[in-house]
């Protein structure tokens, strides 16, 4: 509800905005509340509104150098401190630094006797007092309806709240005001009809037993700011909101290639590896080696000198470590450099987006470049929410370029159940790890689904977890699909014997003909010899003519002489 | 009738020590001050005594002595210490906050 002209006017004196530095809620707001202004922090009971605005004064104090008064108008200065020591905030040494001042006021309404007109002068003196004891630029009143119960003039109560948010604004210190729901409003005593520049909605939701802590910005007059419900955490490390994760799907890509850790993985894809910042989906089920084939992720990425988060869902870092060994990998030096850090959590220790803020504030202070959550399938709940969780988890990484690697444990045998289906729209890569029972023994198959924007094998391989990594078999693919384990043997024994017997028979055939060839061109040369031997009698025979002839005419002429001499 | 027993030390019986917290010469502080000192004529002649605290020449009093609204009237004496808001201009009210009873006859 912003009336134009209050835009314009706050575009000219360009509205300057106080770090939370909460880690999420700047960037919903677009860098934090409106400076030198109240802001209005509303929420049922138990909904986390005393550590925000706390947080919001700790921050200002130890990261912006604003110090802060802190009125609290329920609980003691005593109990306050020791509320927030469990977030890591130290109040007392703030307080002594006197850059914090923590002002209780008792309100008694037992011991409280009305006689006359009477104002709150009192608490604008101990603001104001307290303000300029460390020169504070930051005020949280919490939460000041408790008034309403002290006092039954709600007239001059709703009066100097006007005058006090007034007072507020010409100090010029950005404030928070804390208030608890009331019943169709926001506030109990509806106070926010008087900070109307920024409001800000907690809520505290059970859903299936696991309570999911939400924070809404309501309005915030005169800046832009995300309109959604973000999960916000509270934990020993402070708040932190999850912010607005682009659904702009505007992320810088890359073509770098990131290798699987399993040389043989990568030889089935095409550009021998994962893209960097993609999200890849390893499913599978159980006892397939869905943990392992993260670990060699993981290591491979450490390996690089980067560094990986591993979210664990379903065993101990300690756990993961010691089973990761004997499958020859040595995560432990990982973990010990730096590189490696598991976030091991149940899955029902918190809702999904409790979950979801978690790792997300990991990430953001860890800074990765590869994230492992093992496994997505132990996420339970609704599954339009799991698939919304993922889809932000997914996001997030591919905002900071993350490779993201997730596993999902199938349960039935048909890989494509409805989580995985829901989940692998998100996924870039999508391998699948299945196994194979032929004759009393099951095998391991993996093969890749699909791989956006490179090509890859399409098919089935048989991969076995080895002591020295993972090893993938060549491909058996027969007439009754791929062959696996023993089968996969025997049929290799088969083949082996067909060769050879193929080889006999070629062999036997070729001494056969061998031995044709030898008996033809026996036959052969007889043949010719016998030839040879009847042109040899033939050529004898004309010579002892031609030889008898001569002789003859010798005689002739002999006896022509013999005659010739005679007569 | 007295309540002898009450305070060993007849010297501080029935004294009345008041403050009167104010926040400046307003209106109302001046109307609250001049309401306490016609009351305790009236009630409490020679067995009071009045301190007026302006918060804003003192501030730190007013979270030390857990103030909220002014004109504030705290009974420090006899115990228990008693609250009165307002300019106290209805002087029931006060008599009863102050647990004087009216209309006792001086004793």
């Amino acid at each position: 509800m912003t009336d134009l002209s209050a835009v314009g006017a706050t575009e000219k004196h360009q509205l300057t905005k106080a770090l939370t530095g909460i880690q999420g809620l700047d960037d919903i707001t677009e860098g934090g509340l409106p400076a030198g202004r109240p802001t209005l922090l509303c929420g049922a009971a138990g909904c986390g509104k005393t550590l925000f605005a706390m947080t919001f004064l700790v921050n200002g104090a130890a990261q912006f150098g604003e110090a802060g008064v802190f009125m609290s108008f329920e609980e003691r200065a005593d109990d306050l401190a020791e509320n927030v020591a469990s977030l890591g905030y130290d109040l007392d040494t703030l307080v002594a630094d006197k850059k914090l001042v923590i002002d209780h006021v008792r309100i008694e309404p037992s011991e409280i006797e009305v006689s006359g007109d009477y104002d709150f002068e009192p608490i604008f003196v101990r603001l104001g007092y307290a303000i300029d004891q460390v020169g504070a630029k930051r005020v949280v009143l919490d939460t000041i309806e408790a008034l309403f119960s002290g006092f039954t003039d709600q007239t001059v109560l709703r009066a100097e709240l006007r005058r006090l948010f007034g007072w507020l604004k010409d100090r010029g210190v950005t404030a928070i005001i804390t208030g608890e729901r009331g019943d169709g409003q926001l506030t109990r005593y509806g106070i926010e009809e008087y900070v109307s520049d920024c409001v800000i909605l907690l809520d505290n939701r059970v859903h299936d037993q696991v309570t999911t802590r939400r924070l809404r910005i309501v309005k915030y007059r005169g800046a832009s700011h995300g309109t959604n419900e973000y999960p916000f955490l509270i934990d020993a490390r402070g708040v932190s909101v999850m912010p607005i994760t682009s659904a702009r799907l505007q992320h810088k890509i890359s073509s770098e290639v990131v290798p699987t850790g399993v040389p043989d993985l990568d030889r089935m894809l095409a550009l021998g590896g994962f893209y960097r910042g993609s999200s890849i989906l390893l499913s599978g089920l159980a006892g397939t080696g869905k943990s392992t084939f993260s670990a060699w992720f993981a290591n491979a990425a450490c390996e690089r000198g980067e560094k990986c988060l591993y979210f664990a869902f379903e065993e101990s870092p300690d756990q993961i470590v010691r089973n990761m060994r004997s499958a020859g990998i040595d995560l432990k030096k990982h973990i010990d450099s730096g590189r490696l850090r598991f976030d091991s959590a149940r899955p029902s220790l918190y809702g999904l987006e409790m979950h979801l803020t978690r790792m997300h504030r990991d990430i953001e202070t860890f800074k990765p470049s590869a994230v492992i959550v093992d496994p997505i399938s132990a996420f339970r709940g609704v599954q339009s929410e799991i698939h919304a969780t993922l889809l932000r988890l997914a996001d997030i990484c591919k905002e900071r370029g993350i490779t993201a690697f997730f596993t999902s444990l199938s349960l039935a045998s048909d890989h494509a159940n409805e989580a995985d289906r829901g989940v692998s729209s998100l996924m870039d890569t999508w391998i699948s790890l299945t196994d194979i029972e032929v004759s009393g023994e099951r095998n391991r198959v993996m093969f890749v689904l699909k791989s956006r924007g490179m090509s890859h094998s399409n098919q089935m391989r048989e991969y076995r977890l080895t002591g020295a990594g993972i090893k993938l078999s060549e491909p058996y693919v027969g007439p009754d699909g791929v062959l696996t384990g023993a089968a996969r043997q025997v049929q290799e024994a088969r083949e082996r014997g067909e060769t050879l017997a193929r080889a006999q028979t070629a062999e036997r055939r070729q001494r056969e003909l061998d031995r044709r060839r030898a008996t033809t061109e026996r036959q052969i040369a007889e043949l010719r010899a016998a030839l040879e031997a009847e042109e040899r009698e033939v050529a004898m025979l004309a010579t002892q003519e031609s030889g008898r002839e001569s002789a003859l005419e010798a005689d002739r002429i002999a006896m022509a002489a013999k005659r010739g001499a005679a007569e | 009738m007295t309540n002898l027993d009450i305070t060993p030390d007849p010297a501080l019986e029935g004294h009345y020590n008041l403050r009167l917290y104010v926040a400046g010469q307003t209106p109302k502080s001046l109307a609250a001050i001049s309401n306490l000192k016609q009351i305790c004529e009236e009630h409490l002649a020679g067995m009071y005594t009045i301190e007026v605290i302006d918060l804003l020449t003192r501030p730190q009093l007013a979270a030390g002595d857990q103030i909220l609204a002014v004109p504030t009237l705290v009974r420090r004496l006899p115990p228990p210490i008693k609250r009165i808001i307002g300019d106290l201009s209805d002087s029931e009210r006060v008599l009863v906050g102050l647990d004087i009873r009216s209309g006792e006859p001086p004793s």
